[in-house]
């Protein structure tokens, strides 16, 4: 007991510490002017990733047969500019959770290069791994299992800063700073544990988590995914306000077409551990050029009856990351595959009409739809651009129920 | 801000309150739960009367448990203030079963918590590390795991000879591969968790994500199967000494006394079996509350 009544003393102090001066929020507040730890300037990307890749050798899977080897990530390259928001999409399995593990080397990659800020990910010189981690932050999709039940909500956020050397009454004070960023009462929940919470204020918990190293990049890998709608309308406008606040970068990880719409600036689309093809997110829903982002839109439900889609755009599972099929690597399922498909594997290059909108298709669509394939028509343009209103819609109409 | 309307109503008491209220812990949960168990709260109560009375044993006012008596021998229960009776040299027997608490007790609890010591440590450097390490630790305990732990036992004690000090030492080494293999599961579970992962990302080193994040979850389920030992390890520490491979007489040790009784059996079975059964009494009252433990600790989402 007295040990208890101790601790929450030492909680009081911090949080007068934290409303006092002030302290933590300073250290994060970037209102004041240009971020002093920007080095490269506005038009230096935050992020070059160049041929990232990541094979798994497991072995054989027969008794005399070759040896198998997963292409979990094969050759992303893409950049990331400063301030904005990401979105990376696809279907379950084909890379995006590895590329995200990659980039923040909790995974080893197999060849490639990360330059953050002009410095190059690197042991010998530019930027160490260490100092990567320090600037580019994760949440990941589990709510429940990225907070270690354990500890008290307080504790696990500062856990980050006290591996950093800070010291533990100054870690805590940021700590409760940090839960009332995100939105939770720090006098109610600092000494709370997880499983005392619900899902949309653990994952405001683990953002804060990730907000503590003072990251200037926060990876969101499916963080919004395991909510509630209403509750990820809430989460996904509270990451907007910090992002605002704090001149984050997101990386946006989602197999939620609506929802990387309404947080993205640019999307970039992957199939089989590679880049299918990525522009800015109104090029992507309203000029698709990608036969595959084509059939994924079109598989979004839509909010008008008329426009139900009775035949699925795409069947089957994905092709084996195993043994992918050679040349382009969608053509086994994709309606405008030719002879050249199966030979030549598609690189990724710009539209005639837009120099920042790739494309990785020998014979992409075109943007005013004239060659539109079969079971597919109409379908990447009006209904992309309308269910994406229509999520817009909903959105705000949840936003005005709460407020 | 916006959002901070909807967690605070959320939380539907005042927040002063709730500060002044601490948030229910983990052990918080864990003691609530145990408190309301009677069968382990009564096999807590009776191991706690057991140890109590084992370490108060000089100041008892007891019988000398070494003094003999020719004429007294294997005497009934109530004979002349032998409350328990006498053994075969005419020795009280509450007096050696009190005495001998003291030896069985210590040859329970200290292998069982060497090897956890040794044991959890192997399994938690093996189950976080993974890998190489893991392959080289686990094999190798598991040319210990092959024998069965009795049989492993004799042979340890029979190889350095008889004695308490050889006895506690083969114990320990009968229980390390068990326990390791538990740390090792638990601690391979718990690093594949996204919070370790999430720890590892803030760029903490190995160690302190073992002591920050790691040992805090696998210690209690390593202490409720090492609790469940105590019992084997009394069992087996009188196994040995009825071999004659662990306490030497006169001392009063219950397997030692269980051997030399054996042969009165029939003479005053009453008296042979008060041995067998505190052996009996302390291992159940172990396995029970080490099974208590479990189910109060096993808790689902925290």
């Amino acid at each position: 007991m007295l040990l208890r009544a101790k601790k929450h003393d030492r909680s009081k102090a911090a949080l007068a510490a934290a409303t006092r001066d002030g302290d933590a929020l300073r250290l994060l507040d970037r209102d004041s002017g240009p971020d002093p730890r920007d080095r490269g300037g506005p038009a230096q990307p935050m992020l070059i990733v160049k041929d990232l890749q990541k094979h798994y050798d497991i072995g054989r899977t027969a008794l005399r047969g070759p040896r198998s080897v997963v292409r979990a990530v094969d050759g992303v390259s893409f950049e990331v500019a400063k301030g904005e928001t990401l979105g990376i999409v696809g279907e379950s399995g084909c890379g995006k959770s590895t590329t995200a593990r990659l980039l923040m080397h909790l995974i080893e990659p197999d060849a490639g290069s990360v330059i953050f800020d002009g410095e190059e990910v690197s042991d010998v010189r530019g930027i160490s791994v260490r100092d990567l981690r320090r600037n580019m932050q994760m949440v990941f999709q589990d709510s429940y299992a990225s907070l270690n039940p354990r500890l008290t909500l307080a504790d696990s956020i500062a856990f980050g800063p006290a591996v950093g050397g800070m010291p533990r009454a100054q870690a805590q004070a940021r700590a409760l700073t940090l839960l009332r960023m995100v939105g939770l009462d720090p006098e109610s929940y600092a000494q709370r544990y997880p499983h005392e919470l619900s899902g949309g204020q653990r994952q405001r918990v683990n953002i804060a988590r990730a907000l503590a190293m003072g990251p200037r990049v926060l990876i969101l890998d499916e963080s919004v995914s395991a909510l509630d709608k209403s509750v990820e309308a809430q989460v996904l406008n509270l990451l907007r306000e910090l992002k605002r606040d704090l001149g984050l970068t997101y990386i946006f990880i989602s197999h939620d077409l609506n929802v990387v719409q309404y947080i993205s600036d640019r999307v970039m689309v992957m199939y089989l551990g590679q880049v299918v093809e990525s522009g800015p997110v109104d090029r992507i829903y309203g000029a698709t050029r990608h036969p595959y982002t084509a059939a994924l839109l079109s598989s979004r439900p839509s909010m008008d009856p008329r426009r139900r889609v009775a035949k699925p755009p795409l069947s089957g599972d994905p092709p084996n990351p195993i043994n992918p099929p050679s040349g382009c690597r969608f053509r086994t399922r994709c309606p405008r595959a030719q002879e050249r498909c199966a030979s030549e594997a598609p690189m990724l290059a710009a539209a005639p009409d837009h120099d920042a909108h790739l494309t990785a298709c020998h014979f992409p669509l075109s943007a005013a739809g004239g060659a539109t394939p079969t079971g597919m028509e109409g379908l990447h343009g009006a209904a992309a651009t309308d269910s994406g209103h229509a999520y817009g819609h909903t959105t705000k109409r949840l936003l005005r129920l709460q407020a | 801000m916006r959002m901070q309307t909807a967690p605070s109503t959320a939380a539907a008491i005042t927040p002063a309150a709730a500060f002044r209220r601490p948030s229910r812990g983990y052990w918080h949960t864990v003691r609530r739960r145990l408190s309301r168990d009677p069968l382990t709260l009564g096999c807590a109560a009776v191991l706690l009367l057991l140890v109590g009375i084992a370490i108060a044993a000089p100041w008892l006012g007891l019988d000398d448990p070494f003094k003999m008596s020719m004429i007294r021998r294997l005497k009934p229960p109530g004979y002349q203030g032998h409350l328990l009776g006498t053994d075969e040299l005419g020795r009280d027997m509450l007096a050696r079963l009190i005495f001998g608490a003291r030896l069985s007790l210590f040859t329970g609890f200290v292998p069982v918590v060497l090897a956890t010591l040794i044991g959890g440590g192997l399994g938690i450097i093996a189950g976080f590390t993974g890998g190489r390490w893991n392959m080289v630790i686990m094999r190798l305990i598991d040319v210990f795991y092959a024998f069965p732990s009795v049989l492993l036992a004799v042979a340890i004690s029979g190889a350095l000879g008889a004695g308490l000090l050889n006895s506690i030492v083969s114990l320990t080494l009968v229980f390390i591969p068990p326990i390791a293999r538990i740390a090792e599961s638990v601690t391979t579970q718990v690093r594949e968790q996204d919070f370790v992962e999430a720890a590892r990302a803030t760029g903490a080193s190995g160690w302190r994500i073992v002591q920050g994040h790691v040992l805090a979850n696998v210690t209690g389920p390593i202490l409720v199967y090492a609790s469940s030992l105590i019992s084997v390890s009394i069992v087996i520490a009188s196994g040995l000494s009825f071999l004659g491979l662990g306490v030497s007489p006169p001392n009063a040790e219950w397997g030692l006394m269980l051997n030399t009784l054996r042969q009165a059996i029939y003479v005053a079975p009453m008296t042979a079996i008060l041995p067998g059964i505190m052996i009996f009494v302390t291992s159940m009252c172990f396995n029970l509350m080490s099974d208590g433990l479990r189910g109060a600790m096993d808790i689902k989402n925290g």
